[in-house]
Formats: structure tokens, C-alpha cells, sequence
């Protein structure tokens, strides 16, 4: 037969486990609270780029959309003029050719689109790279795969924290 | 098959070599095991295993051209690989079996300067053929590129029963049993 007796530690012990316990979700609840995370750098989403590259209308024959928002971190309001650089291996060039670059603007919404010639599989996936890369909001680095290598379009959403 | 994809028009002269070299390399890892059991018809295992020395090298050239290709193409892809980073989760798979084979191949020509014990020697280099093999295969089942999905499963499956069927062959369990008085040590 084991008897419950405790000794003075053990009991404040399981008392202070007991309260943490109450207080520690009411601490997490506030943090969920303050509002839309920071978009964090994707792994291996800087490869290949080049800074700079030109604000166009299309890349290349285009064909292929590349489209999402930009919004900033907390309250999630859209971000308009947010300069967004877009590169991937596609049927007209590899991700380290300069005529895969371009650049776009979101519009008022905090929405940009670029056409873009169809993205092709690469190192083993369908993918595309796209950088947040100005001032006012810290840099990300985005590299969204697709869900099929047949897609057509594909999205990629950034929430961007304040420099 | 891979020689038609389409994903070839869009791709380097460079890209293609690194792609074809892993392919040739997979095509290998087949081959090896066969060579060195014996299980080539026309090749008894005398002969086999000179070949396996040889196509063994082959193997290790194909794997540098597969890694140097890529890198060629995109050195920061190829990085992220080597630095076990790399966000697609194929690539540690192949970087692994590549240590693995690196390996397999030190132990193969030093067999005699090495001057391991025969148990442990072969311990070692079947150990490391398993990595070989079975990192091989997770990293190119995963992988959407130049070869059919079809005959890429084929070519993993079969390479995969090669290595099965050269263990039996071999009786390369027995170099775990302590001492046996075995007298089919190969």
C-alpha cells in the first residue's frame, strides 16, 4: 500500500504547476490577439536572385499568372506600391538568367499580378521565387511550389513587418 | 524515356548532363550488386566483382557529374543541399547516399590497405550500399524531373531487389554472426 503524503516542497510545487497552468493560456491569448503574424523568409527562397531587377510589364511572352497580396503585419492592412521581384526556371530561361527577372507593384488593394512565361520543374519541383525587397518593411524571401507541375498560375502572400 | 521529356527543350546542354549523369548513376546502383553476387548471366562471380570495381568507380564519376551539373545550373540550390538546408525534402536523401557511396568506394579500394577485418569490412560496405541504395531511391522517387514516373519506379524497385537478392546471394548476414565456421565467405 502506497499512502499519498506529501511533503511541504512537493505540495508548493504541484501548487505553482497547478497556477501556471491557469495563467500561462491567459499570457498566450493576448499574443494571437495582436494580430497577423510576419511572413517568415522562405528556406532557399533568396536563390538566384538578382537585385534590382526592372519594374515590367510582362516577363518574357508571359502566359503563366503570378499573383497575391501584400499586407502588413498586425492589423493586416494592404500595403499599396509595394515593389514585389518575381523569378523561376521557365520555358523561356533558367532561374539565374537576367530575362527571368521582373518586378511589379501591388495595386490599391495591396494585389499584384504578373504574367510570366509557364514555370517548368526544376531541381525537382515546380517552383517560383518572388522577394519583398525595399525599404520601409523588413526583406522577405518567398518560394512557392506548385501543386501540380501542369498549373497554370500560381500564388504567394506576404504580411510584411515594419523595418 | 527521359531522352523525350519536354522538360529538356527548356533546359542547359550542362542541366541535362547533371540530370542524365544521376540517372546513369541509379542505373548503376542496379548493376552493382548483380556484378559483384555473381547474378549476371555471362559474368560468374570471379569476373563479376572485377567489374563491380570498375563500374564502381563509374558509379562515383556519375555522382560528382550529377552534383557538378546542378551546381553548374544553380550553385545556391546545389549549397543548400550539401548544407543539409535545402527545402525540398528530396535532396538530403541524395547528399546522405552520396557520403554513403563515397564511402563504399574508399572501403573498395583500400580493402587491402585499410586491413580490416574481413567481418567488419563487410559489415561496413554492406551498411553503406544500403544507404546508398535506399537513400537513392527516397531521393529520386520524389524528384519531378527528366525520367518517366513509370520507369523510375521500375529502375528503384529493381535496384532495390538487386541489393536484396546479392545479400542472399553473399550470405552477407553471416558477418554479423560471431565466428561461424562459414566456409562461403566470398
Amino acid at each position: 500500500m502506497t499512502r499519498f503524503n506529501p511533503t511541504r516542497r512537493r505540495l508548493l510545487a504541484a501548487g505553482a504547476a497547478s497556477a501556471g497552468a491557469l495563467i500561462l493560456p491567459g499570457l498566450t491569448v493576448p499574443a494571437r490577439a495582436a494580430g497577423l503574424a510576419p511572413t517568415p523568409t522562405m528556406r532557399g527562397g533568396a536563390n538566384n536572385y538578382r537585385p534590382g531587377a526592372p519594374i515590367v510589364e510582362r516577363i518574357g511572352g508571359g502566359g503563366f499568372l503570378m499573383s497575391g497580396t501584400v499586407r502588413r503585419a498586425g492589423d493586416g492592412a494592404p500595403i499599396a506600391g509595394a515593389r514585389i521581384q518575381i523569378w523561376a526556371h521557365t520555358t523561356e530561361g533558367h532561374e539565374r538568367d537576367w530575362h527571368s527577372h521582373g518586378a511589379t507593384l501591388t495595386d490599391a488593394d495591396g494585389v499584384f499580378r504578373m504574367d510570366m512565361p509557364q514555370i517548368v520543374p526544376a531541381f525537382g519541383q515546380a517552383h517560383g521565387h518572388l522577394a519583398y525587397d525595399s525599404d520601409g518593411f523588413e526583406t522577405v524571401f518567398l518560394r512557392p511550389v506548385m501543386a501540380r507541375s501542369s498549373d497554370t498560375a500560381l500564388e504567394a502572400h506576404f504580411v510584411l513587418k515594419p523595418a | 524515356m527521359a531522352a523525350n521529356s519536354p522538360l529538356l527543350a527548356w533546359r542547359d546542354p550542362i542541366y541535362i548532363a547533371g540530370g542524365f549523369a544521376g540517372i546513369a548513376a541509379l542505373a548503376l546502383l542496379l548493376l552493382q550488386p548483380l556484378l559483384v553476387a555473381g547474378l549476371l548471366p555471362g559474368a560468374p562471380r570471379a569476373i563479376g566483382r572485377k567489374i563491380h570495381l570498375w563500374s564502381g568507380l563509374l558509379l562515383v564519376v556519375s555522382v560528382v557529374l550529377h552534383v557538378a551539373g546542378l551546381w553548374a545550373t544553380s550553385p545556391p540550390d546545389v549549397t543548400d543541399a550539401l548544407l543539409f538546408r535545402s527545402p525540398t525534402p528530396f535532396a538530403v536523401w541524395g547528399v546522405l547516399a552520396m557520403w554513403a557511396v563515397f564511402g563504399a568506394a574508399v572501403l573498395g579500394l583500400g580493402r587491402k590497405r585499410l586491413a580490416l577485418p574481413p567481418r567488419i569490412w563487410r559489415i561496413a560496405h554492406a551498411a553503406l550500399v544500403t544507404v546508398v541504395v535506399v537513400g537513392s531511391v527516397l531521393h529520386a522517387v520524389q524528384i519531378e524531373g527528366a525520367m518517366g514516373s513509370v520507369t523510375k519506379l521500375i529502375l528503384c524497385g529493381a535496384a532495390v531487389l538487386a541489393l536484396g537478392a546479392a545479400f542472399l546471394r553473399l550470405r552477407s548476414w553471416a558477418a554479423f554472426q560471431a565466428r561461424t565456421a562459414s566456409g562461403r565467405r566470398s
